[in-house]
């Protein structure tokens, strides 16, 4: 398991970077922390000719948190987000689920916007990301573009960026109003990719009853799922809302596969117990019938 | 350091080298080596029509490409069926490189040396192969079907047909009150050690002599199989294991493909050459254990005793025999566990498949023998509504049957007599230790918030120390060190600490002053090697014989320095002394090292050390010769042990599992261990020797399978989707022991390497069972197997 042959990049500016990819494309490919592409190159079910490794750009390390959103960079490792204190206090849900991200050497590599640029269906971030409505930014060389979750994604590892664009950075929104969000899973193993796994944000109006709620989901779809359950609970008090209502209705509308860990009649099973549960968990949030 | 630790709990003398980072394993062995690769079978089935290797002539560091016609006199050869029996009336192995037909996926076919790795595997990348493909035959059923053939000439699939009886089966049956009949079903699981395979070779032309380094539990006898292979004399040829990450059985078989290829290619080019397995490499091109479908038919009377046992066993050995039949020997000879059956019946069909070749894994065969008795025992308890300890209890072997013939043959082709145990006593704290009486308390208790729970139990006999025989090598150094040598192999267990306790309580030294050397076959070369629950009993007892008869040796030669009669004489903290004589009288002791020294004169003063031992170095009787008659000089010896028949070990576990009534998601809350391996050498060592195998039962009731599809595919050869067990996945693991000596051997110990893994899908499927209301016949299951359970009993 060795890779074959390719030309090595370490650009040490983002400019320099971008003017790489763009000297290469498409035959470039972006080296961060490595924990997806290393294994890819391994065992040869990628070969790009060149690897531009970006961990020379210290630019892009940085986690920046204010009221209205977590904004990171291509270069902040998962543990740099999960142990953030500012941006836990606006938005606990992404340390929470940075928690169900592999294992602690792993997350001290890996770099959470490299795992929302690979775009595999299974990583909790790019769920994340979908959920809260959040921004992918891309440079090019001579420009720079930012870009929907919704529009980012296109399918299995693959996304709308070019060839020659570099992912700096991705903005997580903090949800407005009344809201909590909550992670929840179901892995085969601590750690690993998930059977089944779902993110929910719960509105609350100030009578503390449910004016709304969202879910995403992995591991249901060829990309991060986003659904609108709000129909289900609409106007229930927050304590006595008929959470299992909206996880039947998520189950209603997920179409996800067999795989060799689990049958497709598993998962769906699982998203009507997961949904249920965090939606509860979300709407009984301390911070948000306080 | 006290002298006496045998039997206590030290630390681990290797981990501190090894934490450290200083072990060194094959791979960090021969950096200037040539490297090789091999291109491998992608398909499972499939007649070779042409090698066109013209791709690949222009990589550059390519040194040499090999394919099966290149390969000259015995290497050429098929690989040996390692162990015959008359049963096995149509064994089959494959060849180094594949001759004309691949039968399975990661057959090697092509051998590429090149200057390192990466330049072998583009290379490799070149190669082409055309096939002519033939029908798969993948899974047990489609070869016992036998509607498509694994070999031509293999009519049935069936490599083995053996049956093995006690008492008349039948008419035992036929007259029970209840007869029950189970369809049992355990799938593929792996050894999968952390570090793979590996091999390296130096072929030295000036000395006409090959060394070889390979990450093998057989140093020995791979030496021996090169020798013949590559046509050597045997004094010509050296094996030596280094430090191995693991083996767990698959390292036992040899020559593997690549222990020929190496060594036959350094020869061949007269350059280091060295091969170190990948990871999907291992999954593909190594072996697999367990799968077996089973039916159990047992009649019992209406107190739960076992009358009449019939048990037939579909084992699937893959694509080849390399290791023989001794795992379904062994499931169906230890099946029995402590229980006596009035009549047992016992066949087995072993079955070709287009998969990975089936070879011992950690517990061989016998999770699936335990596997089957423990499922059948549950059910008669169902079946007469009793406590499931009870109907076990009832059908106990008791300890004073002890010695109790099961009247069979066991693997080592003698009979299966067990030595000794007291299964009641362990029943007993086995039910202690879990709180097997108050676990219906705690099940209301849950059921009334809404929880799920369940306990199950299993108990197994474990036949460990098989022979022929192990050797053992003690020298006493002039400094008063002792190095000491057995031939066999060590994988991780902590053989250097355990055997140095052996010795180190044998000779009267501190343990930290014994170092051992496992698997050099240039230190020793008499061995069988590390397997089947063996090492402490073999090289245990030999490394004692030999320690005692350098101590015996010691106390002649300082009773003639002291004027003492040996007899008198005690060796306490490395120095020989008059029996209770503490701090010592002038004249009244004598340092070991100094003894060392009186027993090799010499004549030449290297330094001060030797000066006082060469002939004018001190006082001199010289109505002696410099070496008595009869003597050899050193303070060293060897000893062996050889074993009439194999010492049985036993031991209970008991699980308390959680099963999410919504998500089907199963939790180990509780895992109780009650083990009797004789007595112990390091409790510390046991103990971990019992945590690494529940956690490999574990993994293989919960987490491991190999997912073939139809056409002959391993779909998850990796560990991102091979789902060995984390730590996070083991559950803590209480235990108890029991010391019951064997009465075969001097130290009275019984082997523990294989125990902990043992009764783990048996003592899950019980729990779990018992957690949903309805029998587990088929393991591992994952959440979504027993969901897609609950669906279909709920449709029913």
């Amino acid at each position: 398991m060795k890779p074959a042959g390719f030309t090595y990049h370490r650009p040490a500016t983002v400019d320099d970077a971008v003017a790489v990819l763009a000297e290469v494309s498409p035959a470039g490919k972006v080296l961060a922390g490595g924990q997806s592409l290393v294994p890819l190159l391994n065992m040869r079910l990628a070969e790009p000719e060149h690897v531009v490794d970006i961990n020379r750009l210290s630019e892009l390390a940085y986690v920046r948190a204010d009221g209205d959103a977590v904004r990171v960079g291509a270069l902040a490792r998962h543990a740099d987000v999960e142990r953030d204190a500012a941006a836990y206090a606006v938005l606990p849900l992404l340390r929470e689920t940075l928690g169900y991200v592999a294992h602690p050497t792993i997350r001290n590599r890996g770099t959470t916007v490299g795992s929302i640029a690979h775009a595999d269906p299974a990583g909790e971030l790019t769920a994340v990301l979908a959920l809260l409505g959040g921004t992918v930014t891309l440079r090019r060389a001579g420009g720079e573009r930012t870009v929907a979750a919704a529009d980012f994604f296109t399918g299995p590892m693959s996304t709308c960026a070019d060839a020659g664009e570099l992912v700096t950075s991705a903005t997580f929104p903090v949800p407005e109003g009344r809201t909590g969000a909550v992670w929840t899973e179901v892995a085969r193993r601590h750690g690993d990719y998930a059977v089944c796994g779902t993110g929910v944000v719960v509105t609350l109006d100030d009578d503390l009853r449910v004016a709304g709620a969202r879910a995403a989901y992995v591991s249901m779809g060829p990309e991060p799922v986003l659904l609108d359950l709000t129909d289900a609970v609409a106007g229930a008090p927050f304590d006595d809302a008929d959470w299992p209502a909206a996880g039947r209705l998520a189950a209603g509308r997920l179409e996800p596969d067999d795989d060799i860990h689990a049958t497709a009649a598993y998962r769906t099973r699982l998203a009507e117990v997961l949904t249920a549960r965090a939606l509860r968990a979300a709407a009984g949030r301390p911070s948000v019938v306080a | 350091m006290t002298t006496r630790s045998f039997g206590e709990p030290i630390a681990r003398l290797e981990d501190p080298r090894l934490l450290k980072g200083e072990g060194r394993f094959l791979d960090d062995i021969g950096h200037r080596a040539l490297a090789a690769a091999f291109v491998r079978s992608p398909h499972a089935h499939a007649r070779i029509v042409d090698i066109d290797v013209t791709d690949a002539v222009g990589v550059d560091g390519l040194v040499a490409v090999y394919t099966h016609d290149d390969l000259d006199g015995r290497a050429g050869e098929a690989l040996p069926v390692l162990i015959p029996h008359e049963t096995l009336t149509h064994g089959r192995t494959g060849f180094a490189l594949a001759k004309d037909e691949v039968n399975h996926v990661g057959e090697p076919i092509v051998m590429v040396v090149a200057t390192d790795r990466y330049l072998a595997e583009d290379a490799c990348a070149r190669i082409r192969v055309e096939y002519d493909f033939l029908p798969p035959v993948v899974g047990i059923e489609a070869a016992r079907d036998a509607g498509l053939l694994v070999h031509d000439d293999v009519p049935g699939n069936v490599s083995a047909h053996m049956v093995q009886s006690r008492g008349d089966v039948e008419a035992a049956l036929a007259a029970a009150p209840n007869v029950l009949d189970l369809d049992l079903d355990i799938e593929r699981s792996a050894s999968t050690p952390l570090e793979g395979k590996g091999v390296h070779a130096r072929w030295d032309a000036d000395d006409a002599s090959l060394r070889v380094y390979t990450s093998t539990q057989a140093s020995t006898s791979v030496r021996a199989a090169l020798a013949a292979r590559l046509e050597l004399p045997l004094d010509r040829v050296e094996v030596i294991a280094p430090d191995v990450g693991g083996g767990f059985g698959v390292k036992i078989v040899h020559p593997w493909p690549e222990e020929v290829l190496v060594p036959w290619a350094a020869i061949r080019l007269g350059r280091e050459v060295k091969w170190t397995e990948d990871r999907r490499e291992h999954f593909v091109g190594a072996a697999h254990e367990r799968g077996q479908l089973q039916h159990v038919r047992v009649g019992f009377d209406d107190e739960g005793r076992l009358l009449g046992l019939d048990v037939t066993v579909w084992h699937d050995n893959g694509a080849y025999t390399p290791y023989g039949i001794i795992v379904p020997i062994i499931t169906t000879t230890q099946l029995l566990g402590p229980y006596k059956p009035d009549a047992y019946r016992a066949e087995f069909f072993s079955l070709y498949t287009n998969t990975v070749p089936v070879t011992p894994y950690r517990g061989a065969g016998r999770p699936q023998g335990c596997f089957a008795m423990e499922r059948t025992m549950d059910a008669i308890a169902a079946h007469l509504g009793l406590d499931r300890t009870v109907v076990r209890e009832r059908n106990f072997i008791r300890p004073d049957e002890m010695p109790y013939d099961q009247g069979l043959i066991f693997q080592d082709g003698r009979p299966l007599v067990y030595d000794s145990g007291d299964y009641p006593a362990t029943l007993e704290k086995l039910k202690k230790l879990v709180g097997w009486e108050e676990f219906a308390a705690f099940r209301d208790e849950a059921r009334a918030a809404g929880r799920r729970v369940g306990i199950g139990i299993a108990c197994y006999v474990e036949g460990t120390g098989v022979g022929p025989y192990e050797g053992g090598w003690v020298k006493v150094e002039t400094d008063g060190s002792v190095v000491a040598a057995t031939g066999l192999t060590t994988q991780g267990q902590g053989h250097k600490t355990a055997f140095a306790q052996v010795v180190a309580s044998e000779l009267g030294v501190p343990v930290d002053r014994v170092a051992v050397t496992t698997g050099d076959t240039r230190r020793f070369g008499y061995a069988v090697g590390t397997f089947a629950s063996r090492a402490a009993v073999m090289s245990g007892n030999a490394l004692a014989a030999a320690a005692r008869k350098v101590r015996d040796k010691a106390l002649r030669i300082a009773g003639e320095a002291l004027e003492a009669d040996p007899r008198d004489l005690e060796i306490v903290d490395g120095v020989v002394r008059v029996i209770g004589s503490p701090g010592g009288a002038p004249g009244a002791s004598i340092p070991l090292a100094t003894v060392a020294v009186l027993a090799n004169p010499l004549r030449y003063a290297f330094d001060r050390e030797a000066e006082r031992a060469t002939q004018f170095g001190g006082p001199v009787d010289f109505s002696k010769p410099p070496v008595a008659e009869g003597e050899s000089p050193g303070l060293e010896d060897t000893g062996f042990y050889s074993p009439p028949r194999s010492t049985f070990a036993n031991g209970m576990h008991a699980a308390i599992v959680e099963t999410d009534p919504e998500t089907a998601e199963i939790t180990i809350l509780r895992y109780c261990v009650v083990h009797d391996c004789g007595t112990l050498i390091n409790p510390r060592i046991v103990e971990g020797q019992i945590h690494g195998g529940v956690a490999q039962g574990v993994g293989g009731a919960l987490y491991e399978r190999m997912v073939y599809d139809g056409a002959g595919q391993l779909l998850n050869a990796s560990f991102m989707d091979f789902l060995m067990p984390y730590s996070t996945e083991v559950p803590v693991i209480e235990t108890d022991h029991l010391e019951t000596p064997s009465p075969l051997n001097p130290l009275g110990i019984k082997g523990a390497g294989e125990a902990g893994v043992i009764p783990g899908s048996a003592v899950l499927a019980s729990a779990i069972s018992d957690a949903e209301g309805f029998a587990i016949t088929r393991m591992p299951i994952s959440p979504s197997d027993l969901f897609s359970l609950r669906l279909a009993r709920e449709s029913r």
